[in-house]
């Protein structure tokens, strides 16, 4: 038995060294890579998905820093704009938008014959179509505010219609044309002549920055005006409110806080509050803001004290740990020298946390500048075309914020206002890198190793 | 005098008291600081803070006491059929409060004298035309009673305002005299005012709690209302959510529920393995540079607002996965589904379970690796068989906060989701959570009194307490398992 038992193994078993890998060893070399690559592919696929996401919102969204506008001369007759012909501006006012619209398409046709641009199968209401539907309110504006200009020609460059926009930017075609009820292809073939002529041209779209927001019908002439007023509004006032309240709320609880059932709770609640998802407290600004303290709907008062709730939890968080960074030497060091405790506190420890706190702070901001899920239940999402006046009173009038922009313009039918969506979140974007980059140099310029 | 006004003079008086305190401080030393029990400045801001303290509480106990007593007594005198029951009486008080501010601008305006709007009788004047005249707007004639309570509301109003300048005017400058009479030598006033600032402190590490108090008393009042007006039984367990603002709907939260968690499920699938591997990869593989760059590029994606995950959601995942999976395998053709909302909800959540996934992979004891490495053990043998059981208390609760995450997530659903509730099986239908219905019942023209608008507050209230749930129970777990290895 022993022989065969000797005997046998000995034979089969292959000669093992440590310099070729046995079959078992290869097997779990392979797991080894196999494992190894899970890992890179984990990696790759949330980058790649972050490429995507980004690559997609620039190649959308960057059309919309460009406009196409339609320059030509156009005269402002008496007969039509001052029937009255004494320039009163109260009989200025009741010409309206229809009376300039004609102006303009009729100039806009003549200057076309003028040019001997034509083209066949597009009437004169069609030409006229090419303008936009919010150049006859820019115009009257114009006039309104310089009464003298009526009864001369002025070189105006005035917005072309979403349509035209979009065929310059490539987003209409002759195939989506045929489908199209606003646009045809004849009309397009004209646009392609008045581009050769000069008479269409695209530059940068500063109305993007400066316009409030434009109804369903004008997508070439709603900018994001009323939304950055809005967000700047509200960022001041979750600044002015948050940031000492969590500052103090930190100190107390770093610094004096006893360990009772109180302060306990207070943890708590701060710990869970970071994790409340945020349209909770969209319900609570509705609840109480709103309904029980009879604050106005839609202002930006109500939307920065729900973000400043939940802007909160983070600011304290991020100033407790640099508070907590500061070696206690130094307050032992103060507290030698005969300074009270509250002096300790403002005098040595706070200084030398302000870096921590201001980075943040600022990242709290970003965060903040974001949320757009509460301020639709306050009413942010409202339809706001006018500018909220200068504070203290601007705080109560309707505004809307950048973030939810964002979502109003995703919701609209026209694909034009997709472009300018993905326009708008360029723009967020572009804020909340400056902010983390700000936020990033502080902590590189003050970061402090003790 | 205006409540501005009022803050500036009290602003005004509490900066002379400020100086004076501490001038008559040092001069009772004859200039020598040294003889006194706290530095100057002390006395200064004790000075400041009798000023203010007293005024200010009295001012914003006014703000609140007045119209209370204001509306009580107007109502009083009004007819009893114009204040019939509580909503007919905040009608009528609305239309009192609206004449008596149209007055109040006809006469900023200048269209109309004092004395005339005090003596204004209906009918012999149409006021909605004289109110219209200044921008003030009525949706119908004013009524003779009306017209009077608001001349009483205006009278009454003027008095208060006058009361209320007087007494806090009176309360300042007595805290001035009290603040600048206290500062003697011996008085302790640094140790006042830290106790001022202590309250402070303590006030503000307060409107956490009182944060947490303010949802869930909001959350709970407009849910037992909701309750009496629609049986709890049907909200829970009625299997179909139709709304109708005209009555009759049904308001069954399982399809919601059903919506929210199917959708959590699949973003879980996603963020789960490609969180965790890329933190594993990151915490065991990686070298430092590697590291240095991979990081923050992943948490660049926790930066980004979710609305820009829902835009990606709506423009681009969703109509991607309808034109490649689900109208080829016939599955359905609409672009928001489940899927959708699902797959950019797990990206969302990927750096959320790397980067917590990556501190508790960190915090488990170099020791461990190391003999298990000694053992002869393959790198990826030890993450498996040592590390991740090490670590797993702590992963489980990062994936139950980044669960409790997706549960909450309201952007990507809303844009990426779709709106009807249902319930299937299909993971390329479309269907609806309980966040998409809360903003959908809660924007545009509500009606507080409706159940289908409070239903949104007990869908709240479920959302509250649910994710809380997860979220204390994932700190419980990581707790427990953090004091395993300290």
């Amino acid at each position: 038995m022993t022989d065969i038992s000797a005997a046998g193994p000995a034979r089969h078993r292959p000669r093992q060294s440590i310099l070729t890998a046995s079959a078992n060893m290869k097997r779990r070399n392979a797991a080894e890579v196999r494992f190894k690559l899970y890992g890179l592919i984990a990696i790759s696929l949330s980058l790649a998905m972050l490429a995507t996401m980004l690559f997609t919102i620039f190649r959308d969204g960057v059309s919309s820093f460009r406009q196409a506008t339609l320059s030509f001369p156009v005269e402002l007759s008496a007969e039509t704009l001052d029937p009255t012909g004494n320039r009163n501006p109260e009989d200025l006012r009741k010409v309206t938008t229809v009376g300039y619209q004609k102006v303009l398409s009729q100039a806009f046709v003549a200057e076309l014959q003028a040019r001997g641009i034509t083209q066949d199968g597009v009437s004169d209401k069609q030409i006229g179509d090419l303008i936009s539907r919010d150049a006859a309110g820019t115009l009257r504006a114009q006039v309104l505010a310089n009464p003298d200009l009526i009864g001369t020609t002025i070189d105006a460059t005035i917005l072309a219609a979403g349509r035209v926009d979009g065929f310059l930017k490539g987003r209409v075609t002759f195939e989506t044309a045929e489908r199209d009820n606003q646009i045809n292809p004849d009309q397009l073939r004209l646009v392609e002549q008045l581009r050769d002529a000069g008479i269409v041209q695209s530059s940068f779209n500063w109305g993007f920055f400066t316009n409030p927001d434009a109804s369903d019908q004008r997508p070439e002439a709603a900018g994001l005006g009323v939304a950055l007023l809005g967000s700047a509004y509200m960022m001041l006032m979750v600044l002015v409110m948050c940031v000492p309240v969590g500052v103090a709320a930190s100190i107390y609880l770093e610094e004096f806080a006893p360990k009772n059932r109180w302060t306990d709770a207070i943890e708590v609640n701060i710990s869970n509050l970071a994790a409340v998802p945020s349209i909770v407290f969209g319900i609570l600004g509705l609840a109480i803001f709103i309904n029980f303290a009879g604050m106005p709907q839609s202002s930006t008062l109500v939307g920065a004290l729900v973000i400043s709730l939940m802007t909160l939890p983070t600011i304290i968080i991020a100033t407790r740990a640099s508070i907590r960074a500061v070696p206690p030497s130094i307050r032992d060091a103060a507290l030698g020298v005969g300074a009270s405790k509250m002096q300790t506190v403002f005098h040595h420890v706070l200084p030398l946390a302000m870096p921590g706190i201001l980075t943040g702070t600022i990242l709290g901001l970003a965060t903040a500048l974001g949320e757009t899920a509460p301020l639709l239940l306050i009413g942010m999402v409202a339809f706001v075309d006018n500018y909220p006046s200068a504070p203290p009173e601007g705080f109560l009038d309707p505004a809307t914020a950048l973030p939810v922009q964002v979502f109003s313009w995703a919701s609209r039918a026209d694909p034009a206002f997709i472009e300018r969506s993905n326009g708008a979140i360029i723009v967020l974007l572009v804020f909340l890198v400056i902010m983390n980059v700000a936020a990033i140099l502080l902590r590189r310029r003050f970061e402090r190793r003790w | 005098m205006s409540v501005l006004m009022l803050l500036a003079a009290i602003a005004v008086l509490a900066i002379a008291a400020f100086f004076l305190a501490r001038q008559r401080a040092l001069a009772s030393t004859q200039g020598n600081p040294r003889l006194l029990h706290s530095l100057p400045g002390y006395y200064g801001w004790y000075g400041a803070i009798s000023v203010l303290a007293p005024a200010l509480a009295a001012l914003i106990l006014w703000l609140i006491v007045q119209p209370m007593v204001l509306e009580a007594r107007i109502s009083a005198t009004l007819p009893a059929d114009l204040v019939a029951d509580a909503t007919t009486a905040e009608l009528t008080m609305a239309d009192v409060r609206r004449v008596a501010g149209g007055l109040d601008t006809a006469i900023a305006s200048g269209a109309i004298s004092e004395t005339d709007a005090q003596a204004l009788v209906t009918g012999a004047t149409d006021i909605r035309a004289l109110l219209a005249q200044s921008g003030v707007a009525l949706a119908a004639e004013v009524s003779p009673e009306v017209l009077t309570a608001a001349q009483d509301y205006r009278t009454q109003a003027h008095w208060g305002a006058a009361g209320r300048t007087a007494l806090i005017l009176v309360l300042a400058v007595l805290g001035l005299f009290w603040g600048v009479t206290r500062a003697q030598p011996e008085f302790r006033a640094r140790n006042q005012v830290e106790r001022v600032i202590l309250a402070l402190l303590i006030a503000a590490s307060s409107i956490a709690v009182l944060t947490t108090v303010g949802i869930v008393w909001s959350m709970v009042s407009e849910t037992f209302d909701f309750f009496s007006k629609y049986p709890y039984q049907d909200f829970f367990f009625s299997l179909t959510w139709s709304p109708n603002f005209r009555g009759g709907s049904d308001l069954g939260i399982i399809p919601l529920i059903w919506g929210t968690l199917y959708i959590t499920l699949i973003s879980m699938l996603v963020a789960v393995p490609i969180g965790l591997f890329a933190a594993i990869y990151l915490a065991e593989y990686a070298s430092r540079r590697v590291r240095n760059w991979v990081k923050p590029l992943i948490e660049v994606i926790a930066g980004i607002p979710t609305v820009v995950f829902g835009i990606f959601a709506l423009v681009t995942v969703g109509p991607a996965l309808r034109d490649w999976f689900a109208e080829p395998m016939g599955l359905g053709n609409s672009g928001s589904s489940v899927m959708t909302a699902g797959i950019v909800i797990g990206i969302l959540n990927i750096p959320f379970i790397s980067s917590l996934s990556d501190d508790i992979i960190n915090a488990v004891p170099q020791t461990l690796r190391d003999g298990s490495l000694g053992l002869g053990a393959t790198k990826s043998e030890t993450v498996r068989q040592v590390i991740l059981p090490a670590a797993l208390p702590g992963i489980v609760g990062a994936i139950l906060m980044a669960a409790s995450r997706a549960i909450g997530e309201t952007m990507i659903v809303v844009l990426g989701a779709g709106a009807a509730a249902k319930l299937s099986l299909n993971p390329f239908d479309a269907m609806t959570t309980m966040t998409v219905k809360i903003v959908g019942q809660l924007t545009g023209d509500t009606d507080f009194a409706s159940p289908e608008t409070l239903v949104a507050f007990a869908l709240g209230m479920t959302l509250f307490v649910i994710t809380l749930g997860l979220n204390i129970f994932a700190l419980w777990i990581v707790r427990k398992y953090r004091e395993q290895y300290e």
